[in-house]
């Protein structure tokens, strides 16, 4: 990842370069080249390459307690993942968390923005401690909520769950993970919705006001239309990472009950199974998964990928 | 922003009674781990929200074996130098992308968009192979890598926001007195960019010390475990002790430097989240 590496690549473009280029932008074009070398070449290096090699790995029967059976199968690992019914639980139980949990990170994440926003005393404290559930280290956070839950050491399984072992249970375990999942994403989902509400003008909120708007309409009148595509990106960056729900899972159940998530799976496979072919397989479908979830956002809501015309600008 | 007299004592102590119960939400799960942490054995079990006997043990106990020290060592280790690379990597790029006009920049702002996001898991299993074969599976390198790699999105588009804020009148001006682009780069515009570079700094190193999935998939031994891996197998001080007072000692161990953080840099986290996240 060195300077002389990167520089190589650079050098045979120049001679051929369109000769209207004056000495100037040649050099700005060569800097711009160099600069970004190195930081495209380590992203490539450890996504592009091993996403490629998965792929080819998928191919083939591979278990690394059987290394001398090794061959080519085509394409029986997908066929085997996906008449697999632990692979459709696993599908099933990670959209289920997804779905809830970022529909009710946007409501609380909205109302935590505008608290946010708003509030007349405190916002530093406010802002302070939102910032302590998006920065705590996940599994910290886990092992809190897994013994607060748990029977007779919890305050909340003593509270709530009587008798019962609520994580030993798959639906209870379920509203367990997405209230993991919840507490500690929220602060990123109001985060992101509070730069929106930066950019909606107090003049057209005075305006409304004015023409008779209650605040309910001021809300969804004014508010979410100016916010749509703040909230289409957090929605999209929300789903997409709630999709690989895996800390909360492996603390709070390690997947018992039917609970694990896809992540889960592919993850048990491979330390447990250390089959590399099935567990390529697993790495090519949620790939896959998440580029359709990407793509129907960008193209279905029309999603602006943030930064997409940044590039553009100057 | 409040707007003169409209702020009467009646809904100031509407928005404190919102503040607490957000304070509430945030802080309860926090300080009820700091609460077991502080738990002697006889009372871990009793399902108090505050200690009744309070002691020290836990700590003590975790600082005196190596199954705490060393994923401690890692994880610093191992997030300060991925920060550092990925910092200067995400420097370079960043102003190319907001300064410097050349081909192949909407494929760099695209493809690290992708990263952004990628799923982690299918990188899990390919990766473990190739740093099998490459033996960097289970060293400080295996995670820093991949840790750079994820960092750099979020370097770029952060630092990249925080570089077009910057006057860029001075860079021209010092390179009319000479200086060469990369000059104008080092002597003018890094000490500009300095603020910047600290926020992306942290919200780089919050996102290496919370990492859990390439920790446990990458490591196998307290060569590179870090914290996080390491305390999902904790067994506490002999193998036939509940761990929970240890690892609730241990979470709150590195849970401490993110509280330092959002104390000291509330500001600046919220403006480095915020920046990448909307475009201007």
């Amino acid at each position: 990842m060195s300077h002389a590496v990167t520089e190589a690549p650079g050098q045979p473009a120049r001679p051929q370069g369109k000769p209207a280029l004056s000495e100037g932008k040649k050099a700005e074009r060569k800097l711009g080249l160099l600069l970004c070398a190195p930081a495209a070449l380590v992203m490539l290096a450890v996504t592009g390459y091993p996403i490629i090699y998965s792929i080819w790995l998928s191919l083939q029967r591979y278990d690394l307690r059987f290394p001398d059976e090794r061959q080519f199968v085509g394409l029986d690992n997908y066929v085997a993942v996906l008449s697999n019914s632990y692979w459709w639980t696993a599908f099933g139980t990670t959209m289920f968390i997804t779905v809830v949990s970022v529909a009710i990170e946007l409501v609380l994440g909205m109302a935590l923005a505008l608290i946010m926003h708003r509030t007349l005393v405190g916002r530093g404290l406010v802002r302070t401690v939102t910032l302590i559930p998006y920065g705590i280290v996940t599994v910290v956070a886990a092992f809190s909520w897994f013994y607060a839950w748990t029977p007779e050491t919890g305050y909340l399984a003593n509270a709530l769950a009587g008798d019962g072992a609520p994580l030993t249970e798959q639906w209870p375990s379920l509203w367990i993970i997405i209230l993991a999942e919840v507490w500690k994403t929220t602060p990123f989902m109001a985060l992101l919705l509070m730069a929106g509400l930066a950019l909606v003008p107090d003049d057209l909120l005075k305006a409304a006001s004015v023409d008779g708007a209650n605040a309910w309409q001021r809300f969804s009148k004014v508010m979410v239309p100016v916010m749509k595509p703040a909230i289409l990106v957090a929605l999209l960056f929300r789903t997409l990472d709630a999709f690989r729900v895996f800390d909360n899972i492996f603390v709070l159940t390690n997947g018992a009950n039917d609970t694990g998530s896809v992540s889960m799976q592919t993850y048990n496979n491979l330390i447990k199974g250390l089959n590399l072919g099935i567990g390529s397989a697993m790495a090519v479908l949620i790939f896959v998964t998440v580029a359709l979830i990407a793509f129907i956002f960008i193209k279905v809501f029309g999603t602006a990928a943030p930064g997409s015309d940044q590039g553009s600008k100057r | 922003m409040a707007i003169g007299g409209a702020v009467t004592p009646g809904r100031k102590a509407k928005w404190a009674i919102i503040d607490i119960i957000v304070v509430v939400y945030a802080l309860v799960p926090v300080l009820w781990i700091v609460s077991l942490s502080f738990k002697t054995k006889d009372t871990l079990a009793d399902g108090n929200f505050i200690p009744r006997d309070w002691t020290l043990q836990n700590y003590a106990d975790i600082f005196a074996t190596d199954e705490f020290i060393r994923p401690l060592i890692n994880s610093l280790g191992i997030s300060i130098i991925a920060t550092l690379i990925a910092v200067v990597l995400g420097m370079m790029a960043a102003y190319a992308i907001a300064r410097l006009d050349f081909p192949g920049k909407k494929a760099l702002v695209g493809v690290s968009l992708l990263i952004a996001m990628f799923p982690q898991i299918s990188l899990v299993t390919p990766l473990f192979n190739i740093e099998r074969e490459l033996g960097l599976f289970d060293t400080w390198p295996g995670l820093i890598l991949p840790y750079i790699t994820f960092a750099l999105p979020l370097a770029i588009y952060t630092l990249s926001a925080f570089f077009r804020e910057i006057p860029w009148e001075l860079e021209k001006a010092a390179k009319m007195d000479g200086a060469t682009p990369g000059q104008a780069f080092w002597k003018v515009i890094a000490p500009l960019a300095a603020p910047g570079v600290f926020t992306t700094a942290i919200l780089v190193f919050i996102f290496c010390w919370n990492d859990f999935l390439f920790a446990i998939s990458l490591t196998s031994t307290e060569a590179s475990r870090t914290v996080p891996a390491a305390l999902s197998f904790f067994t506490g001080t002999s193998q036939f002790e509940d761990p929970t007072g240890t690892i609730s000692a241990a979470a709150v161990v590195i849970t401490i430097p993110i509280i330092l953080f959002v104390l000291f840099f509330q500001r600046r986290i919220v403006a480095g989240l915020t920046s990448g996240a909307v475009k201007g």
